[in-house]
């Protein structure tokens, strides 16, 4: 029992050192060194690529109507996460009602993506369908031309990846940076 | 569509390599004919001070376990409460409350990832990788060894021993999930997944002038092994919808198959283990055929329009239940993740499960109520899907007039005592809580949704605990002590009620002579074996679980045009 | 080794009548049903229900429902109240039935064993008068033509004919003798004929009689090993059912609904596997049953059960493969005689000669060459077979006709002046070759042939062999012949394999080398020297006949004597364990129909939605519950005929035997109740009273 409980101790202490800590530190290094950017977060001057931000105003394209998106909760990194509502929910009735009257406003016939919110409340694409239906608005609003942001949207169309993983997505920050230097 | 048919081909293709080649790597390590890491291996036992030529009894096998899975959760646990005055903590996080840092202890532990917190306001990166990653590696080592070990009793005869606990257990870290873990870590970062040590980071836009406070940390290589060792537990509180964790569809389509390649190449090894690659097969084949059942009726579900968004006035919903999906999964993809990390014991998610449609819940749900076996965690998929067998056997067996018989080792008293007792104690113990839960008003206060899904929520959380699965239905308050106390005992039984009795189902097959194959054998390699023992995996899973099911997932189902 | 004997009847062949003690009483005997009847309800007793786990939460429900019936009256408590007892009287309805054949042939036996007068020899040879009852082992006792032998035991001098009837049912006395493997006796038979005295090896409440009526009675009967190994598997599903339907309580309460406790034991009755759990005593019993009907006595369950399990069978050669003796079946000439001639001579030859041998070849020659009955002519000697000439034949006048062993008789003809013919060593060698018996046949100095007596298989014999092989059991025969006639016999008859010249010493080892392989070997025997491999092998049956020694050394007593029972014997273990798996498989299989019947009724208040799951469309919650729980009971009944009788089983691969079997009660068991639980709703519907 003895000797049982001293493999014990030292089986979770080498176990904490090697899968826990080296690991993960050799990890951080190899990553580090080969993939800087990635390894950091994807981060540019104006955000995260791969962090979704809550765009406002009819004058840029909207993501998906996440609340998670400032990610800010009293000085504190915020916590992502979806809204976990249910197939029948009534709040989800009601939250989506809210959301196609939004758009209805804004003169844009809501998609799918534009009026559900997404699996971690930070999802940073929109599917190229999506960033087409809020083209009246946003032509509306900044006076270019549906065609010149039809183009642009196409421009920025990525995936699927390796051409049949998961649908094509547009990622907003980028369509929108994109969008600030036409305007 | 097309594309996702062929993410399904070539998922296949993928796991058809693992299948054959990772199995036969498998088979090598456990039975000691790969030897490229001993130089890192001696010195571990030297320090152990154990002889690992050494074999022990089942019980022997079993007491070892038992000290050491005490040993390291105490490990874990101190960390937890520890953390506040423990470097590698860059956002100052204060100690983790007790009744949580049980809780999250017991679940990693178990191989079950449960968390009651979320990750980037509750741990600290030092807490993320020595109590919970640690454990990542060596629960997920020592579901394998128990796996081998039972494996090893059928392939032996009259022997007293099944093995040696603390061999298996390294030997599982070292030559199997930590190679294969860096290398998809670094595939993982690649492709976008943070991995630094750096706190998090603060980004201002002006164009829309939002601020954001950006949680980081060593992400990428959790990842890793959170998939391949059937964990599932993120860093993040999205989990696998965080596109830190799991930035692409590549990175998710390589979560799927990181999740899937040890169970399914399990099988594999014990078809070599046991002599005979047809009897691996069979068992490959029930869990492909319910793992393929599943995959189609979930994914159908969720390509159908979320009813709740179609009652707020958007019937059109040409690309299916998108409430809780990342777009660039897509619902197909987030339905083929979820059925795959419920059927494994593995429980991360892509999406929100607790907004899939009535009948793709469903799918997950009863996913894991099958007892987790198609394939099942890392070594816990094949163990329980043998005892699964042993039933099987046991009333095939009758129905040819013989004593049943599974691998010539025969199944009397003592192995149908054992494996009923190891098929039926996570029923029981899920039924049992569930009841508990919702009998008393903390236990009901722990579902957020209103009506049938609310019972829905609370049938999951019991479920996935029970099961060592670890996703959940996310509206579930689940950090109460009430559920932190309820939700360890689910867990623990749901590991070491069924491991123990595998072990001493070891012990008793690896004493026993073999009785020789003849026309009159009740064929455990044969397509009626597979019907068999798909039988008794839906019948005792549907049969214990069908009044439940009815009142959450088939309610919602069928309450057509109702919401509450 | 032992010749195995058949001492009056010849063995009959495969599939022929047992003869049984309790011969004449159907299935349902109306006497039977009777007690049985009696004996479902004193079996109520809470103390013989807690041995059956499944039988006694249906009796602790029943309870439950009465008291709800009590303070709660309505037609449906007490109509379900009434059908949970009716399912729990069902089921001790069935043990009962079993039980009864077997308490009916005891009682029959019993009567037989009344206490007889007996003559002990005392120590100075003074016979006293003693009743069996005060016989002690060692005691010698005088049986004499008219006496009942008072115990059983082992005859040290004398001979007589006695009638067995009492045992065996069969009417035909058999002799028994002093020395040898037919010297014992068992009490209760009756001596026909002659004297002898017997030495008593048996007391009072020891005798075989005893324990063969403790047997047929069942009255110490054993869960058999993978009796108790499925009795474990039903525990284990009865308990799981319980938190399933005890869960259903707070579950319903959650969905703002209640559910009624008579409903959730209703479920709880329907779910767990009720009709096996009533039925499985009910299998066992009737399996040592159709053993006895078979006149084989099986002195454990545990030896049923291992017959079924038998992979190899050690078949004596004489009697069970081949008839008992050799048979005539060819002349072959010599020396430029006509074949006739030689069928005339051996004819002649054989006229006198009682043995079966002799006999046969009368006959063949008759039946061949159609020899008018060849009265001889003149004054004619017989001369007798004797060991010293080993030759037989008869004498008319100066003709002397022999028949006899190749060097004895051509000896003999050379020494009456004859010339043996060149081909004579070779046609003998040639028939010795192939396992038949040559017998030279001579006319004075004329050699003229030799008749083939040949080891006649049994009609039949090697298709059964072949069905054996299919269904993976390996025949093993077992002979004193000499290896090349072994072999000639074993590939005629289509055994596997056979071991020549036989010793017990030989067999026991092959027995060992079988068992080391994990194989379970049965065997048949009834010498004393045949005891230890009787003891070692899994399945060891006894003749009756046999002596002492071998019937208690083996685990079953064949009361026919005839060693072809071994298939059968097989045949009842492999339908034993069908039978509780197939019913174990009905069972579980029967669940699926009554959760659509009673979950949509369950819950028929809180979510009317459910109805979707009535897809049996059934009438109303309450006939929907009722329904299920008068199938679940209704079933038990309908079942005690296949459980009594056993699933049938012939000899095939285990797939296709499975295959029938998962079809026939999977898929059924799942179909049935649908069907079943239709019909019954529609029944009370029109009751209107649900």
């Amino acid at each position: 029992m003895l000797a049982q409980l001293r493999g014990a101790v030292v089986l979770t202490l080498i176990a904490m050192v090697v899968f826990g800590l080296g690991y993960s530190l050799v990890g951080t290094g190899v990553s580090q060194v080969l993939f800087p950017s990635q390894a950091n977060g994807s981060i540019g001057p104006d955000g995260s690529t791969l962090i979704g931000q809550r765009w406002t105003g009819p004058g840029w394209f909207h993501g998906r109507p996440d609340s998670d998106n400032p990610l800010v909760a009293n000085g504190q990194p915020g916590s992502s996460g979806p809204s976990n509502l249910g197939p029948r929910s009534k709040v989800l009735v009601a939250q989506t009602r809210g959301l196609i009257r939004y758009w209805q406003q804004h003169g844009v016939k809501p998609t799918a993506d534009l009026v559900t919110t997404s699996g971690s409340g930070l999802d940073p694409d929109i599917t190229p369908a999506d960033a087409l239906a809020q083209i009246p608005m946003v032509a509306r609003a900044t006076g270019l031309s549906a065609a010149r942001l039809r183009r642009l949207i196409q421009s920025q169309t990525q995936g699927p990846e390796l051409g049949f993983l998961g649908p094509a997505y547009v990622d907003v920050l980028q369509l929108n940076l994109a969008l600030s230097r036409l305007r | 569509m097309v594309h996702f048919v062929l993410t399904l081909v070539v998922l296949i293709a993928v796991l058809a390599i693992a299948w054959r080649f990772l199995g036969a790597y498998l088979a090598a390590v456990y039975t000691g004919r790969a030897t490229w890491c001993s130089f890192a291996e001696r010195p571990i036992y030297r320090l152990l001070g154990v002889d690992p030529e050494r074999e022990q009894t089942w019980q022997r096998y079993a007491v070892s376990l038992v000290v050491f899975s005490g040993v390291a959760l105490l490990g874990s646990y101190l960390v937890l409460r520890l953390q506040g005055v423990l470097p590698l903590n860059p956002q100052h996080l204060g100690g983790v409350p007790a009744a949580l840092s049980w809780n999250t202890a017991v679940s990693f532990l178990t191989n079950t990832n449960w968390q009651n917190y979320a990750g980037e306001t509750t741990m600290s990166y030092l807490s993320q990788i020595l109590a919970l990653q640690m454990q990542q590696f060596v629960s997920a080592a020592v579901g394998i060894a128990v796996a081998i070990a039972l494996v090893r009793g059928f392939a032996r005869r009259g022997e007293t021993t099944i093995g040696n606990f603390w061999v298996d257990t390294v030997r599982g870290c070292l030559y199997v999930l930590l190679p294969i873990a860096f290398l998809a870590g670094i595939i993982f970062v690649a492709q976008g997944a943070v991995q630094t040590l750096a706190g998090p980071v603060l980004v201002h836009n002006p164009l829309n002038g939002v601020t954001q406070l950006i949680p980081r940390g060593p992400v990428g290589f959790m990842e890793a092994i959170k998939q391949l060792g059937t964990n599932g537990g993120g860093f993040f509180n999205a989990n696998g919808a965080h596109p830190f964790e799991n930035p692409t569809a590549l990175t998710n389509f390589l979560s799927i198959a990181l999740l899937l390649a040890i169970p399914v190449a399990l099988t594999y090894t014990f078809g070599r283990m046991v002599g005979s690659l047809r009897q691996g097969v069979a068992l490959l084949a029930a869990m492909v055929i319910i793992f393929g059942i599943w995959t189609s009726f979930t994914t159908f579900a969720e390509a159908q329009p979320n009813p709740a968004v179609a009652a707020a006035g958007l019937r059109q919903q040409p690309t299916g239940n998108m409430e809780g999906k990342e777009v660039r999964f897509g619902p197909l993809n987030s339905a083929l993740y979820g059925v795959a990390s419920t059927q494994t014991s593995t429980g991360s998610v892509d999406s929100s499960n607790d907004s899939f449609n009535p009948m793709g819940g469903f799918g997950l749900l009863t996913g894991m109520m099958l007892g987790e076996v198609t394939p099942g965690g890392t070594g816990s998929g094949l163990y329980t899907i043998l005892l699964d067998a042993v039933v099987a056997v046991f009333i095939g067996g009758l129905m040819i007039g013989r004593t049943p018989e599974y691998l010539g080792k025969k199944i009397q008293a003592r192995e149908v005592k054992l494996a009923s007792l190891g098929v039926l104690v996570m029923p029981v113990t899920v039924l049992v809580l569930a009841g508990v839960a919702t009998a008393l008003p903390v236990g009901r206060a722990g579902a957020f949704n209103a009506g049938p899904h609310g019972f829905s929520e609370i049938l999951y959380a019991i479920t996935s605990q029970g099961n060592n699965n670890g996703s959940a239905f996310g509206g579930f308050g689940g950090n109460t002590v009430f559920y932190n106390v309820v939700g360890s005992i689910d867990m623990l039984m749901g590991r070491f009620g069924i491991m123990i009795p595998v072990l001493a189902l070891a012990g008793a097959l690896a004493a026993k002579q073999v009785v020789p194959n003849s026309a009159g054998t009740f064929r455990t390699d044969s397509p009626m074996f597979v019907v068999l023992l798909l039988g008794v995996i839906l019948i005792v899973g549907g049969l214990t679980f069908f009044p439940a099911v009815s009142l959450g997932p088939l309610v919602e189902q069928l309450s057509h045009g109702r919401f509450f | 080794m032992a010749m195995l004997s058949a001492p009056i009847s010849s063995a009959p062949g495969p599939g022929s009548e047992p003869h049984t003690v309790a011969r004449g009483r159907g299935l349902f005997d109306r006497q039977i049903l009777g007690q049985a009847l009696v004996g479902s309800v004193l079996k109520l007793d809470p103390r013989v229900q807690i041995r059956n786990p499944v039988m006694f939460v249906v009796l602790v429900g029943t309870v439950v429902t009465l008291l709800e019936a009590i303070f709660h009256p309505s037609v449906f408590s007490w109509s379900i109240t009434v059908w949970l007892f009716l399912t729990v009287i069902f089921a001790n309805f069935a043990e009962a039935v079993a039980e009864g054949r077997g308490k009916a042939q005891a009682d029959t036996l019993r009567r037989m064993r009344s206490d007889t007068l007996a003559r002990r020899v005392g120590p100075a040879g003074i016979e006293e008068s003693v009743t069996s009852a005060d016989l002690r082992r060692g005691d010698l006792v005088v049986c004499e033509a008219g006496d009942v032998i008072p115990s059983d035991g082992e005859i040290t001098e004398g001979i007589a004919s006695v009638d067995e009837s009492a045992i065996t049912g069969e009417s035909a006395p058999v002799i028994r003798e002093s020395g040898g493997d037919r010297s014992a006796v068992t009490g209760g038979t009756k001596v026909l004929s002659d004297r002898i005295v017997v030495q008593i090896t048996a007391e009072r409440g020891n005798t075989f009689m005893d324990r063969m009526i403790s047997l047929v009675e069942g009255a110490n009967r054993q869960r058999t090993p993978n009796e108790i190994a499925l009795t474990i598997l039903l525990a284990a599903l009865t308990i799981v059912f319980l938190p399933v339907v005890v869960s259903l309580y707070p579950f319903a309460k959650y969905a703002g609904g209640t559910v009624s406790i008579v409903v959730l034991v209703a479920l709880l009755v329907c779910l767990i596997p009720t009709t096996i759990g009533a039925l499985l005593s009910a299998i066992g019993i009737a399996g040592m049953d159709r053993m006895v009907q078979r006149n084989v006595l099986a002195m454990s369950g545990r030896a049923v059960e291992a017959a079924g399990d038998v992979q190899t069978l050690l078949l004596d050669k004489t009697g069970t493969i081949t008839l008992g003796n050799r048979m005539a079946s060819a002349f072959v000439p010599v020396g430029g005689h006509r074949d006739r001639d030689l069928a005339q001579a051996a004819l002649l030859s054989s006229l006198a000669d009682e043995t079966p041998e002799g006999r046969s070849i009368v006959a063949f020659a008759r039946d061949r060459f159609e020899i008018a009955d060849a009265v001889p002519t003149g004054p004619t000697l017989f001369v007798p077979f004797s060991a010293n000439t080993r030759m037989s034949g008869l004498d008319i006048g100066d003709r002397q006709i022999r028949k006899g062993a190749a060097d004895a008789v051509r000896r003999w003809a050379e020494g009456l002046g004859g010339r043996t013919p060149d081909e004579l060593a070779e046609v003998v060698n040639r028939i010795a070759g192939v396992g038949s018996t040559p017998l030279v046949v001579a006319d004075g100095p004329e050699v003229l042939g030799v008749i083939e007596l040949k080891d006649v298989v049994k009609p039949g014999i090697a298709e059964r062999f072949a069905e054996l092989r299919k269904a993976g059991i390996r025949t093993v025969m077992i002979t004193g012949d000499n290896p090349l006639t072994a072999a000639a016999i074993a590939r005629e008859a289509g055994v596997d394999d056979f071991l020549a010249e036989a010793t017990p010493e030989t067999k026991m080892a092959l027995i060992r080398q079988e068992q080391a392989g994990g194989k379970l070997v049965a065997m048949t025997g009834d010498g004393t020297n045949d005891a230890p491999a009787l003891a070692q092998a899994d399945v060891g049956v006894a003749m009756n006949t046999g002596t002492t020694a071998a019937k208690e050394a083996g685990n079953m007593v064949d009361l026919d004597s005839n060693p072809t029972k071994l298939i059968e014997v097989v045949e009842v273990g492999k339908q034993l364990l069908i039978t509780r798996g197939a019913l174990t498989t009905f069972s579980i299989a029967n669940d699926v129909a009554k959760y659509f019947a009673i979950i949509p009724a369950l819950f028929a208040a809180t979510y009317p939605q459910l109805q979707a799951l009535n897809v049996m469309r059934l009438h109303s919650p309450q006939s929907a519950v009722l329904a299920a729980v008068i199938f679940n009971a209704l079933v038990i009944v309908a079942l005690i005929p296949l459980a009594l009788r056993g699933v049938r089983w012939r000899p095939s691969g285990a797939a296709s035997v499975l295959r029938r079997n998962v079809l026939i009660y999977g898929v059924g068991g799942i179909l049935t109740p649908f069907i079943g639980i239709k019909l019954i709703d529609l029944l009370l519907t029109a009751t209107h009273l649900y």
